[in-house]
């Protein structure tokens, strides 16, 4: 059982993230069928690991690589005049979206804006034939119509919480942490 | 790091982390301007005004274009057709454009520090486009850029500036920048145009150009400005070509793979010859795209910066 007032825990371990990805992968392979022209496309900067990941075991269930690219949403944010400018990570897709099944990959889904700004940069790279979206962890509090089709683990959270998706250097380093506002 | 600063207003004052910033988000937005559409929301709504009091065309339509990919609105102000010339304080134009709601203004004076006066008394986001002879940070950072992309590092480089040092906005936002991030700079030209105060700056100055470019790796050459020039400082252009003019011959006793730089409009036959200028070392043209996503990078990151009054307002909000 979670205890309260406990101000971080560890709601997934290494073991509990390589499950999840692979059952997400499974059900990857599942909505679409093989040889379908599917990429995976990691936001920057917390989704280009798990695309990696996915796109590793994607290959294993279908027999062929995956492309695999990494996009960065900075430039398309809704709040760049209410902040300090985010850093903008490359984006590096180096292939064609037009016609393909581009799966949006992010580690957590919370207010939906991000993937508002990920289907905007998308938009403006070509026009895919489909877009799925597969996160890690669904945290809830959702501030737009957006919804996830392959997710990981969904956790109950309250707003002003932190999930921290945290890969580490090796597969066995991996985690998912919570931490409770300081003070709350 | 992150970037808070509101304004560009030189390279003088920016830390080694801030140069390196820009120089990374540039890189994100050339990848921008590489695609079929070129255009991002980021300044979605924004009005940008350029306030050219002094004439530039690449410069001013270097940043209209960066503002225009950006997706915000801009203006053209020049000081041809405008109330400057009825007498207007630079303070008022600016005030005035203020009013009108712009939320940058990228100025180009022939008055060194009018920028910096610009940033002190308005609210707006202010840019330095060139004032008289002080700086022209996104030239400096453009050219820092293309060093980078194209010699992979900028620590231990040797880059010598030809020409016209002391009349040059260019050469000090040049200097500022590689020294701080490590390159070695020369200054080369008539000792006229290149005074030893310079020296001051940590720069090596020679008159000598053979003893300049014989072991560089950049040779950035500036614009002989006639229009700046309001005594003779050299006997006249043909000497000047002669003693430092770049040309076939001289560039066969440098690097073999030195870059030839030139912020532009060059004086073919000048300070370089065309067979240079249009040669397989020269990045000239290079600098001019990569000119674009530098302005892109710094409207982008000055639209999130805040007066250090502001930030110190909500560092202690943040606090309590």
């Amino acid at each position: 059982m979670p205890r309260v007032n406990e101000p971080s825990r560890v709601l997934l371990d290494a073991g509990s993230i390589a499950q999840a990805v692979q059952r997400m992968a499974r059900e990857i392979a599942a909505r679409n069928p093989p040889g379908s022209d599917l990429v995976l496309v990691g936001i920057q900067t917390g989704g280009e690991q798990l695309a990696r990941q996915l796109a590793h075991q994607l290959a294993a269930l279908w027999g062929g690589a995956v492309p695999v690219g990494q996009l960065d949403i900075s430039m398309h944010r809704d709040d760049l005049d209410q902040r300090l400018a985010p850093k903008v990570y490359p984006t590096a897709i180096p292939f064609d979206i037009a016609d393909k099944t581009v799966v949006l990959v992010d580690d957590v889904l919370f207010s939906g804006r991000t993937t508002r700004a990920a289907l905007d940069a998308l938009n403006d790279l070509g026009r895919p034939r489909r877009i799925q979206l597969a996160v890690l962890i669904d945290r809830g509090h959702r501030e737009l119509p957006i919804d996830a089709d392959f997710v990981g683990a969904t956790i109950e959270t309250a707003a002003a919480d932190r999930v921290d998706v945290q890969w580490g250097g090796d597969p066995g380093a991996a985690k998912v942490v919570l931490e409770k506002p300081a003070g709350a | 790091m992150r970037w808070t600063r509101k304004d560009l207003l030189d390279l003088q004052s920016l830390t080694v982390e801030e140069i390196t910033t820009v120089l990374e988000t540039a890189r994100a937005f050339k990848a921008v301007g590489e695609r079929v559409i070129k255009k991002v929301p980021a300044l979605r709504g924004r009005t940008v005004v350029n306030l050219f009091i002094e004439p530039s065309t690449r410069t001013r339509i270097s940043f209209e274009l960066a503002a225009q990919r950006l997706s915000a609105d801009i203006i053209n102000f020049t000081a041809e057709a405008s109330s400057l010339k009825k007498g207007e304080t630079l303070k008022d134009t600016a005030r005035n454009l203020e009013a009108l709601n712009a939320d940058f203004i990228v100025i180009r004076h022939s008055a060194a520090g009018a920028p910096h006066f610009l940033a002190r008394v308005l609210e707006v986001h202010v840019v330095n486009a060139g004032d008289g002879a002080h700086e022209h940070p996104t030239q400096g950072l453009l050219d820092i850029f293309t060093m980078l992309e194209k010699k992979g590092r900028i620590a231990g480089l040797k880059v010598t500036i030809l020409g016209d040092i002391l009349y040059s906005r260019v050469a000090r936002s040049n200097i500022w920048g590689l020294q701080k991030l490590g390159a070695q700079v020369t200054l080369c030209g008539p000792p006229t145009l290149v005074p030893r105060s310079f020296e001051g700056l940590g720069c090596r100055v020679t008159a000598d150009l053979n003893a300049a470019i014989e072991s560089a790796d950049v040779i950035n050459l500036l614009r002989i400005q006639h229009e700046r020039q309001r005594q003779t400082m050299f006997p006249g252009l043909g000497e000047y070509t002669s003693l430092f003019g770049i040309n076939q011959a001289r560039l066969a006793a440098t690097k073999p793979d030195v870059l030839i730089m030139h912020p532009g409009p060059i004086n073919r036959g000048v300070e370089v010859d065309s067979d240079v200028a249009d040669g397989p070392r020269s990045v000239i043209l290079e600098q001019v795209t990569n000119g674009l996503a530098i302005r892109m990078a710094a409207l982008y990151l000055i639209n999130g910066g805040k007066s250090p009054q502001e930030l110190a307002a909500e560092t202690a909000r943040g606090a309590s």
